[in-house]
């Protein structure tokens, strides 16, 4: 019997994991896909917010504030990359000024530290790009950026180097609750790799939570995949805006951000879109349409150096909040539901209280060697003269470059297969070196991303997928069908 | 009489020109505005001939296959026939450019040749 | 490590850079080359049609490509393999170019150069770029990633293929793939022309029977996991895509041939001045661009329809770094001379002529915006006709370029009252 199962590998389940890590459990985390970081988790703004948007009182406020906070901690702990770039909601008519101070007010009751009102002088200082018929906006400085996969994969990691273990490509069919021989609860699950019995089950799940949720619960929560389409420019544009540019929510609808992102690009997005389906990450000529065409209010003229464009779903919860906690008719069954934004922000915090939650259920003992420290992929591109030098003395093969466009080298992609939860396929290379997600977009190096991952796991270059089953690249060599 | 009609390939221009054949001899070409179009156009509707392009697989090569052509054109309609024999031809490296990969390919009387250099893979 | 001339790249315009930088009397040379073999993209292009102006016969890639790669051995011109240029920065007092590089061998260095030909070619537009809805699942390739898996890998990268772009490589793609057991839909071409040769649509498309869809274009992929088919819909005159024209085609493969774009990111770190037409650096009569001493040749500069051209190009451009180095090109007495292209002519490589520096003949180079048929090409000076040229036909696709005659361009300019002199490129009526 596991004592905790964590479904979903998520930056949600991951974050659980890596708190719970700390304390003498056996912990398996189940994801069905084949790496971590590969629903909402991959595609969002990968803003961390500063919090005043949610209404105080709720989860939303209370882990976006916590969550930002601890951000702060972890992105050198981890070593994920993070930075304080400070957001702007902009009010872009005069009637807009209430609106703002509605935000100021709620983000001071929420505790959010550093807010006020800029007027347009300051604002043009601060941004000189900004639209001209920015009025004045709230300047929140610690709002921030972060790379949402490193965050995700550091959490992932450094719980696995704590004994957590991760099984991938595994689906979660089925989950019963049952009853021991002692009067206690706990949970069958079959999967589609075999069954197991867990004590707590924890489901962080992101779009399908209600589903799994239901299979335990009366109380039926609703979950409705919400569709966030954004489009990325290439890094020379990337310094056009250097604060993360909100807009005032109006009558239009929510508004669309304009932000550099922590890697030098810049990104606009998203619109907002309930989905039927759970999968469908499509985008759509529409919602590109939407996208550039309403980020283009916020700034004077906004570039159009488009390398790419991507679309993630949001679990938005009928209630509007997170749902946080033991189920009340399923004890030991531990919802992390409804993780929209700003769940991104608030993952390291939802962590820290699922975990207080376990603690006092199965009242485990704290681990004396836990690990606290994760050390990154080495980046060539973030590195000075001495430190390339360096780490080629080591491994020449960090002066073997693979990704030109973002300066990626053998070594880099060769660490991030063999490393704890190492890559397995290229999308899960491109998350954490960054190799392909340049202005050529792989053009170069996916056929020599692919040998060094065949070469390392042992596997034929057919075997090699972007992001698991079906998702082949070749197939076959030339002639084979002549 | 039998018409044919083809877009001209010797220049951007791209001429619409029709042929009229008569027992397979060209009696006829209209559309053309330059010479160069009325001897492309006889020879692509009387015997039209391609260069083919194609790979062979060699062994023990830097690479797993090598570029070849053949040596001159082939009939057009014999293309496929000759890419298809090449499936069969094995080299072995190292080769070098002009060295004959395939003798009379698909009976066409025309040699296949290696067209890239490719040394033997280095020993590990 | 010192240098007299770094090329940074090694492919036919770095190649014919440098031989024409030796036989100009060069002997401090390197190239850098960031593949395992000199030669460039020309390796993996194993179709004919290279070199009838250069040799007078047709070649395919990389025969034309060893023909220079001979040279350069017989030169006895040393280059590195399997090294990456990471920067290039110029030091203005002493005029020096500090070039940082790395490879397994040598770690991380740094060459101080006299003069820099940047000869680092192009590379293709992604998907993202062309802003193609829909998923994003394996099977979408660069038609030269196609290319390099095909010709270079003997591997299949797909098995039933949509084509979008009729660029070039586009059409030779769909041949390659087509003769090696694939099954080619079509080539989708937004533009209402091809912007590949004549001879290609003929050889490539034609001669299999592959359908040409001009003024069509991609609006949805389908797919989550690898490609299971792309919707094609006919556009209107602003590209638009036609609502009620859309038609489904089942395929594992979208191959994208939509342009090429210069691989300047070294340039621009280096501070050299951008075209934003071309996407390469802005040069003057010797193919030197704002940093002095630093030259830009082949596609890097502008991307060129013939290798032919490149390599003439970046002759050229090595035989003026010769000169720049042997202290020959300073700026010696003469007149400035802005080439300014409108009415259809996008831009000109150079756009800058110096007299006192300009050869007796000089090839201005330039590509129309459009397809103009029986047009005349015409040239002014100073506000004076300098040539009028007759065209049948030009299109986007193919280069154009005039040769300017030195004693001409002289004599007009001494008779004229202009302070900054001005040389016009435009596309007229006939």
């Amino acid at each position: 019997m596991t004592d905790v199962t964590i479904i979903g590998a998520g930056v949600t389940g991951s974050a659980i994991a890596r708190e719970l890590s700390r304390y003498d459990l056996e912990i398996t985390v189940l994801e069905k896909e084949s790496d971590v970081c590969e629903g909402t988790s991959k595609a969002n703004s990968g803003i961390v917010h500063s919090g005043y948007d949610a209404k105080p009182g709720t989860l939303k406020a209370k882990f976006n504030v916590e969550g930002n906070r601890l951000i702060h901690e972890l992105s050198p702990l981890l070593d994920f990359p993070f930075r304080e770039n400070g957001s702007l909601v902009l009010a872009l008519e005069e009637e807009g000024r209430v609106g703002l101070e509605e935000l100021l007010e709620r983000g001071q009751k929420n505790g959010v530290p550093g807010l006020r009102i800029i007027e347009r002088d300051e604002l043009k200082t601060l941004e000189p790009n900004v639209s001209d018929s920015a009025v004045c906006a709230l300047f929140a400085p610690t709002g921030g950026i972060v790379c949402p996969f490193n965050m995700n994969i550091a959490f992932a990691e450094n719980a696995a180097d704590n004994g957590v273990s991760f099984s991938f490509d595994t689906e979660v069919i089925s989950i019963e609750k049952k009853t021991d021989e002692g009067g206690g609860t706990y949970y069958h699950l079959e999967t589609s790799k075999g069954t197991e019995d867990t004590r707590l089950l924890i489901n962080a799940a992101g779009v399908y939570a209600d589903v799994f949720h239901n299979m335990v619960s009366e109380k039926k929560i609703h979950i409705t995949p919400r569709k966030g389409q954004y489009v990325l420019m290439d890094k020379t544009a990337g310094e056009y805006v250097s604060h993360t540019l909100f807009q005032l929510p109006t009558k239009l609808g929510k508004g669309i951000l304009v932000t550099p992102t922590v890697h030098g690009n810049l990104m606009v997005g998203p619109t907002a879109e309930n989905c039927e389906d759970p999968e469908d990450t499509s985008t759509t000529a529409d919602g590109l349409e939407t996208v550039l065409s309403r980020g283009a209010f916020s700034v004077e003229s906004l570039p159009r150096m488009i390398i790419t464009s991507f679309a993630g779903l949001r679990a938005h919860e009928d209630g509007g909040d997170f749902i946080i906690g033991e189920a009340c008719d399923a004890p030991g069954f531990i919802d992390a539901a409804g993780i929209e934004s700003p769940g991104l922000t608030a993952a390291p915090a939802i962590g820290v209280y699922v975990a207080d939650i376990v603690r006092n259920i199965l009242k485990p003992e704290e681990k004396k060697d836990f690990i606290q420290v994760r050390k990154g992929i080495p980046s060539m591109a973030l590195s000075s003269d001495e430190e390339k030098a360096a780490l080629i003395a080591e491994d020449p093969s960090y002066a073997h470059v693979i990704c030109r466009c973002e300066l990626v080298t053998e070594g880099e992609i060769r660490n991030a297969i063999t490393r704890t939860l190492g890559a397995t396929t290229v999308d899960g290379v491109k998350r954490r070196t960054r190799a392909g997600m340049g202005r050529c977009q792989a053009g170069f190096c996916l056929a020599r991303t692919i040998p060094i991952l065949a070469q390392l796991l042992g596997k034929s270059e057919e075997e090699i997928e972007k992001s698991g089953s079906g998702s082949y690249y070749v197939r076959g060599n030339i002639g084979d069908d002549l | 009489m039998e018409t044919r009609e083809l877009t001209c390939i010797r220049c951007p221009i791209g001429c619409h020109i029709t042929v009229e054949l008569k027992n397979g001899e060209v009696k006829n070409i209209t559309g053309n505005s330059c010479p160069r179009g009325a001897d492309y156009a006889a020879s692509e509707v009387t015997h039209p001939e391609r260069t083919v392009t194609s790979l062979v697989r060699i062994k023990g090569g830097e690479r797993p296959v090598v570029s070849v052509k053949t040596e001159g054109g082939v009939p057009k309609e014999k293309m496929m026939d000759v890419v298809k024999a090449l499936k069969s031809v094995e080299l072995k490296a190292p080769v070098h450019i002009g060295d004959i990969a395939a003798a009379d390919i698909a009976g066409t009387g025309v040699n296949v040749v290696v067209t890239s250099e490719m040394a033997a893979a280095k020993k590990l | 490590m010192k240098r007299d001339l770094v090329i940074i790249g090694g492919g036919p315009a770095g190649l014919a850079a440098a031989v024409s930088a030796r036989k100009e009397g060069l002997e401090d040379i390197l190239i850098i080359e960031r593949d395992i073999r000199l030669g460039g993209i020309l390796n993996q292009c194993i179709h004919n049609g290279f070199g009838l102006h250069t040799f007078k016969e047709e070649l395919t890639g990389p025969e034309y490509a060893d023909r220079f790669i001979r040279q350069v051995e017989e030169a006895k011109i040393p280059y590195l393999l399997d090294t990456m240029a990471v920067d290039v920065s110029y030091d203005e007092k002493n005029g020096e170019k500090i070039i940082t590089a790395m490879n397994s061998e040598d770690g991380l260095f740094t060459i101080n150069a006299r003069a820099v030909i940047l000869a680092m070619g192009c590379r293709e537009r992604p998907r993202g770029a062309l802003n193609i809805p829909g998923y994003r699942p394996a099977g979408i390739y660069s038609a030269g990633t196609a290319q390099y898996y095909v010709n270079m890998e003997g591997r299949m990268p797909g098995k039933r293929v949509v084509i979008l772009g009729s660029g070039d490589i586009g059409l030779i793609m769909a041949r390659r793939m087509t003769c090696e057991g694939a099954k080619v839909l079509c080539v989708a071409e937004l533009q209402p022309y091809s912007g590949g040769l004549k001879r290609n649509i003929v050889q490539c498309l034609d001669d299999f029977g592959i359908p040409l869809l001009l003024s069509h274009t991609v609006v949805d992929i389908k797919g989550k996991r690898r490609v299971e088919g792309v919707t094609i819909a006919e556009v209107d005159e602003n590209r638009k895509p036609i609502p009620g024209s859309e038609v489904f085609y089942e395929c594992d493969t979208l191959l994208l041939s939509c342009g090429l774009i210069p691989e300047n990111e070294l340039s621009k770190g280096l501070g050299v001045n951008i075209n934003p037409v071309t996407g390469g650096a802005l040069v003057n009569e010797s193919l030197e661009t704002s940093i002095p001493g630093v030259y830009a040749c082949g596609n890097v500069l502008h991307v060129h329809d013939l290798v032919d051209y490149v390599s003439g190009e970046a002759s050229d451009a090595g035989r003026n770094a010769a000169r720049y180095i042997a202290g020959n090109a300073s700026d010696a007495e003469g007149y400035v001379i802005r080439i300014k292209t409108e009415n259809g002519v996008r831009y000109s490589v150079p756009s800058v002529v110096r007299t006192g520096l300009m050869p007796d003949t000089l090839t201005v180079r330039f590509r129309v915006g459009n397809e103009y048929r029986d047009k005349n090409l015409v040239v002014y000076l100073d506000g004076k006709q300098l040539m009028k040229l007759p065209k049948r036909i030009m299109a986007p696709g193919e280069m154009e370029q005039i040769i300017l005659v030195k004693s001409k361009a002289l004599e007009i300019i001494s008779a004229s009252d202009m302070a900054d002199h001005e040389l016009v490129i435009r596309v007229e009526d006939k």
